[in-house]
């Protein structure tokens, strides 16, 4: 049974058709609003969770699907102790499809091994969030009419940031990408992501603690919240968490066509006055989220034999 | 210094001088009944110094941990008080609950009946990350 647990799962050749096919909804919603009538989706969220939930529902629902959830470990089985393993069979009897967030590192590739229905994984612990990669690539396209030979910078927490390393890993199977770095000392990239994606590929990339000094170089701004769930300790989120604020001061410095993205929420990393900014563009990555899950689920319910 | 040469079980030659304790622990010869040898910094043309494990017994040894700790040792296999086979022992791709996974963050810290299982990533850098978390284990 195919499910996605991470972008490496899904070839170049996928990831277009992925984008095709939310090109072709977006443009034809009405072809996609019983594409999955009588077909339900899972959603278990075992760690608080808002937009991604809500995205994959309202994928489902504009599909013509129906949706069964769970939120929260303390009102699910896994209070009383149940494993992942025997969640995951168990739900596959009244699921077509599960999406699951889960507090803990490969936790979905558990319950993709033990469903009878595709698992799509919607973030486990630090680790992977696949959807929202997908909801990046298919912003990037649209706003630059292409994927490759592009100046990414990625500014925020790079050490705990899931999507930072799920999009450096996915934008490097592209030609001709170049990656700056800009983070304070202690949330530099990992070294071990700079050199499975980056040194091993000879793929060019700056590391820099100052934003005002490398916005104006950029095609695409991606933005990370320093997130309070990522540390052990308080003391060190609080000296951190104010790192990196985008104003419009500073946007006067990126480029006409620059792309500004965030996988949100954001707490005060961007100023919400660059909302306004015609180059921000983190909101329309929100919606291309939902596009590409409804995707996904069609490309996942079909190879399952489904539709 | 003499040990008897056994008349029916393993012996497990030519490994890296300093990894014959590691892997007399991970094969868990310590609970062994039958006579076990572990030899460390025996003379030896090939290697300088080298490490053995005699085990006069038959009993299941897993070759999956002697590939991980020392791909470079051979494996004898005695019956009769003769050599019958002799192994050379590759990495596996797999290593199955033969070391865990130290990251707090990963599933299986929580979940007591999962398998700790760890892929080979890098064949030349001796490179395992656990399946789930991704996490590379420290080289021995």
């Amino acid at each position: 049974m195919r499910s996605v647990i991470d972008v490496p799962d899904l070839t170049l050749g996928e990831l277009d058709h992925l984008m095709d096919t939310a090109e072709d909804i977006i443009a034809r919603p009405d072809r996609y609003s019983e594409a999955c009538h009588g077909k339900k989706l899972a959603t278990l969220f075992f760690e608080p969770s808002t937009r991604t939930r809500l995205s994959f529902e309202a994928a489902m629902y504009e599909l013509g699907g129906n949706v069964l959830s769970v939120t929260g470990a303390g009102t699910s089985s896994a209070a009383k102790g149940e494993s992942v393993a025997d969640t995951a069979k168990t739900v596959s009897c009244y699921a077509d499809i599960i999406a699951m967030r889960h507090p803990k590192e490969g936790a979905a590739l558990v319950a993709a091994n033990n469903a009878s229905v595709p698992v799509i994984n919607a973030g486990d612990g630090g680790h992977c969030h696949p959807t929202q990669t997908l909801a990046d690539l298919l912003t990037i396209r649209r706003e630059k009419g292409h994927l490759d030979h592009l100046r990414i910078g990625l500014c925020g927490d790079l050490k705990f940031g899931r999507t930072v390393h799920s999009l450096i890993t996915a934008m490097s199977r592209y030609d001709g990408p170049e990656f700056v770095l800009i983070s304070p000392e202690e949330l530099k990239l990992p070294g071990y992501v700079k050199n499975d994606c980056l040194r091993e590929k000879n793929i060019p990339y700056t590391e820099t603690t100052s934003l005002e000094q490398v916005i104006g170089e950029l095609d695409i701004l991606y933005m990370t919240r320093v997130q309070r769930e990522r540390f052990f300790n308080e003391e060190d989120y609080l000296r951190l968490k104010d790192s990196y604020i985008l104003t419009p001061e500073k946007m006067k410095k990126g480029r006409p066509d620059l792309c500004v993205m965030h996988p949100l929420p954001r707490v005060n990393e961007i100023s919400v006055a660059v909302d306004e900014d015609p180059r921000a563009c983190y909101f329309k990555q929100v919606l291309n989220g939902k596009y590409m899950r409804m995707a996904l689920i069609l490309m996942l319910l079909k190879e399952a034999g489904k539709l | 210094m003499r040990v008897d040469a056994i008349r029916n079980g393993i012996v497990i030659d030519h490994i890296t001088a300093g990894l014959g304790r590691k892997l007399y622990n991970l094969l868990g010869l310590e609970n062994v009944s039958a006579p076990v040898a572990l030899l460390t910094n025996v003379s030896s043309a090939k290697l300088g110094r080298k490490d053995i494990i005699k085990v006069d017994a038959n009993i299941p040894v897993d070759f999956n941990v002697i590939g991980y700790v020392d791909p470079g040792a051979t494996v004898n296999i005695i019956r009769d008080g003769s050599l019958v086979e002799k192994r050379r022992i590759e990495m596996p791709e797999m290593l199955v609950n033969v070391i865990r996974c130290k990251n707090p963050r990963c599933i299986t810290s929580c979940e007591q009946e999962l398998a700790h299982k760890f892929r080979l990533t890098n064949r030349e850098k001796k490179e395992y990350r656990c399946i789930y978390c991704e996490t590379k284990v420290a080289l021995l």
